[in-house]
């Protein structure tokens, strides 16, 4: 029996997964951009890209509290494979994206065994040791990646046989929006699931979730190959909507980058990771037209301001904020 | 000479700049648990320490080496005092951000007052060349680098086992919260490691740069085969850094000499499949 001031955990998660109005509101100002900015189109499909990326890594960052420094090793399967089958003449995007996922998905399962056996210091240097041994391999491996000239000849058809990818970015932009959505649907569905609410206990005290019987070894491989299925979805759409893959998509900034981002916007929030990567990008193509080679001193100057002021990213320090203010009237 | 002898000697010479550079972390990391991802920065100071005194302002290769110990040191203590001490309490993952942040910041402003390419640096004649010995060919410079490295083991050793000092740097990296119990400063204790990790590192950068170069990026570069030596050699141990020091340099000049397709994926795996094996490193006991 539950009482009062508890309330049944099926009525919590159900609080928890009612929309609130700034979540809408922020769904609809991402169909801005395609009639405020529509030169900034291609960068609009960057910023949808690298979002659904950070997304990817919140899932097991923030909410399963597994530190990677090798993400983008997800990112860059996704990426090669969805342009090896474009390559190999089946430019037919959305089969290419869920075969890109699945390939990514395969390989996060795989690794994912070897992930959910540490952490801490090991584990950092694990996940960064397989980020950089595929980005090596994906080196030496010419013949099939291209290696250091990238990956040429990739050719994407028509979404649905319909939508040309356009020179301004308009099917680019949509196409890696409406991807973001839908697979955002699922996740914010899987973190207030029960399934949700045990990884967060892992990530606040793994021994006492598994004192009480979770399985804590099958959740994180679980969650890290889900994640690893959408980081390969974010890759793939950069490869389809550029036409073009490079190895800098396996690269250690890579796997930098979307962790800054992460960091920025708030981990463990799903609208953090959001945030991060639209003030990233943007900054980003702000100032790298002001000096190209110097924007990682301000990356850094800002990181180091965000670790040292805002622990918890932007949004962690807003709703500081508005529980101040109302604690305050 | 047989190539066999030339990969080894060059793969300890290169060794032993590896241990130089990543000893200090190695101790550091064992004390307080503190992720320093900057340290390659340090190293990185200590090697345009080097250039901008040799090349700007005449001085002798030699009297360079100490001025880059010193400034990496002196800045490696302001950064602790003014950031990283604040962090000791902080998650893994808070530390990392932080010092990659440091990373990113030194590497612009690297690239901002030296440009992004290579430093040239003219060794005095007597360090160039090579020697002929027992029907062998020995580059001078990396004796010299082998002989310098060795003796600074030598000092270490002698400092953490023979010393008060050292006694109580060991008792801090075993147990740091039972040496606080006991009345060690740990907070000083660690300071001065800290200043000397990095002021070794500074030395190592101002080493490195006839060997292997040096340019903007040598922080983030060397930054990950630091992390190699100190995961696998085990934290706060001496003798586990040399050996996986040792190791690594051997086998990535072997790598690259006998199989070059490879790249540095045999230095990757082996480090990843020994981090699994051994979580703690080769020596390492916890």
């Amino acid at each position: 029996m539950s009482s009062a001031s508890i309330a049944e955990p099926r009525d919590y998660l159900q609080a928890q997964m009612r929309w609130r109005w700034g979540e809408i509101v922020f769904w609809l100002a991402t169909l801005l951009p395609f009639f405020v900015v529509p030169d900034y189109l291609l960068l609009a499909s960057q910023v949808a890209i690298a979002a659904l990326f950070v997304l990817s890594l919140d899932l097991i960052l923030g909410f399963a509290g597994i530190v990677s420094l090798g993400h983008a090793a997800y990112f860059g399967t996704g990426a090669y494979t969805a342009g090896l089958i474009s390559k190999w003449g089946w430019g037919e995007p959305l089969t290419g994206l869920l075969a890109a996922a699945l390939a990514a998905g395969l390989f996060g399962y795989v690794t994912s065994f070897i992930v959910a056996r540490f952490r801490h210091l090991p584990l950092i240097m694990i996940t960064l040791g397989i980020g950089l041994l595929l980005q090596e391999t994906a080196n030496s491996a010419s013949w099939l990646t291209g290696g250091f000239d990238g990956l040429q000849g990739i050719h994407t058809w028509p979404i649905l046989g319909r939508f040309r990818f356009d020179l301004y970015g308009y099917t680019a932009y949509g196409y890696a929006l409406a991807a973001l959505f839908v697979i955002f649907l699922g996740a914010r569905r899987l973190i207030h699931s029960p399934f949700g609410l045990a990884l967060r206990g892992i990530r606040d005290n793994s021994q006492r979730m598994r004192a009480i019987g979770a399985a804590t070894h099958s959740h994180i491989r679980t969650i890290y190959t889900i994640a690893a299925m959408i980081a390969g979805a974010a890759g793939a759409i950069l490869a389809q909507t550029t036409e073009t893959v490079s190895l800098e998509v396996l690269g250690f900034q890579r796997s930098a980058d979307v962790l800054v981002m992460l960091i920025l916007g708030g981990s463990g929030r799903l609208y953090g990771g959001l945030l991060g990567a639209v003030v990233y990008m943007v900054a980003r193509d702000q100032f790298s037209g002001l000096n190209p080679q110097y924007w990682y001193f301000w990356i850094g100057l800002l990181l180091i301001a965000v670790v040292v002021v805002l622990p918890n990213g932007l949004l962690g320090g807003l709703s500081l904020l508005t529980r101040r203010v109302e604690a305050r009237s | 000479m047989p190539p066999i002898f030339g990969v080894l000697f060059d793969g300890v010479a290169y060794g032993m700049l590896l241990f130089l550079l990543s000893v200090g972390l190695s101790v550091t990391l064992g004390m307080m648990n503190f992720v320093n991802l900057a340290h390659c920065s340090f190293a990185m100071i200590g090697g345009y320490v080097t250039v901008t005194l040799m090349n700007h302002l005449g001085w002798p290769f030699f009297a360079t080496l100490p001025a880059a110990f010193v400034a990496a040191a002196a800045v490696s203590v302001l950064l602790e005092r003014v950031f990283f001490r604040r962090f000791y309490q902080a998650s893994d993952l808070q530390q990392c951000l932080l010092t990659i942040g440091i990373v990113f910041v030194s590497i612009a402003a690297a690239a901002y007052v030296y440009g992004t390419d290579q430093q040239p640096v003219q060794l005095p004649g007597f360090l160039r060349g090579s020697i002929h010995f027992a029907g062998l060919n020995f580059a001078v410079y990396r004796l010299f680098l082998i002989v310098m490295a060795l003796i600074i083991t030598g000092v270490l050793v002698v400092t953490l086992e023979m010393t008060r000092f050292g006694a109580q740097v060991r008792a801090a990296v075993n147990n740091q919260r039972m040496a606080r119990g006991l009345g060690i400063d740990v907070d000083v204790l660690f300071a001065i490691t800290f200043a000397l990790g990095s002021g070794l590192a500074g030395l190592g950068g101002a080493l490195a740069i006839d060997l292997v170069g040096l340019d903007p990026s040598f922080a983030f570069t060397y930054l990950i085969y630091v992390l190699i030596v100190v995961s696998v050699g085990g934290l706060g141990s001496i003798g586990g850094s040399l050996a996986a020091a040792m190791l690594l340099g051997v086998s990535d000049i072997a790598g690259k000499y006998y199989v070059p397709a490879l790249g540095s994926i045999l230095i990757y795996l082996v480090m990843t499949v020994l981090i699994m094996l051994r979580p703690a490193g080769i020596f390492g006991r916890r």
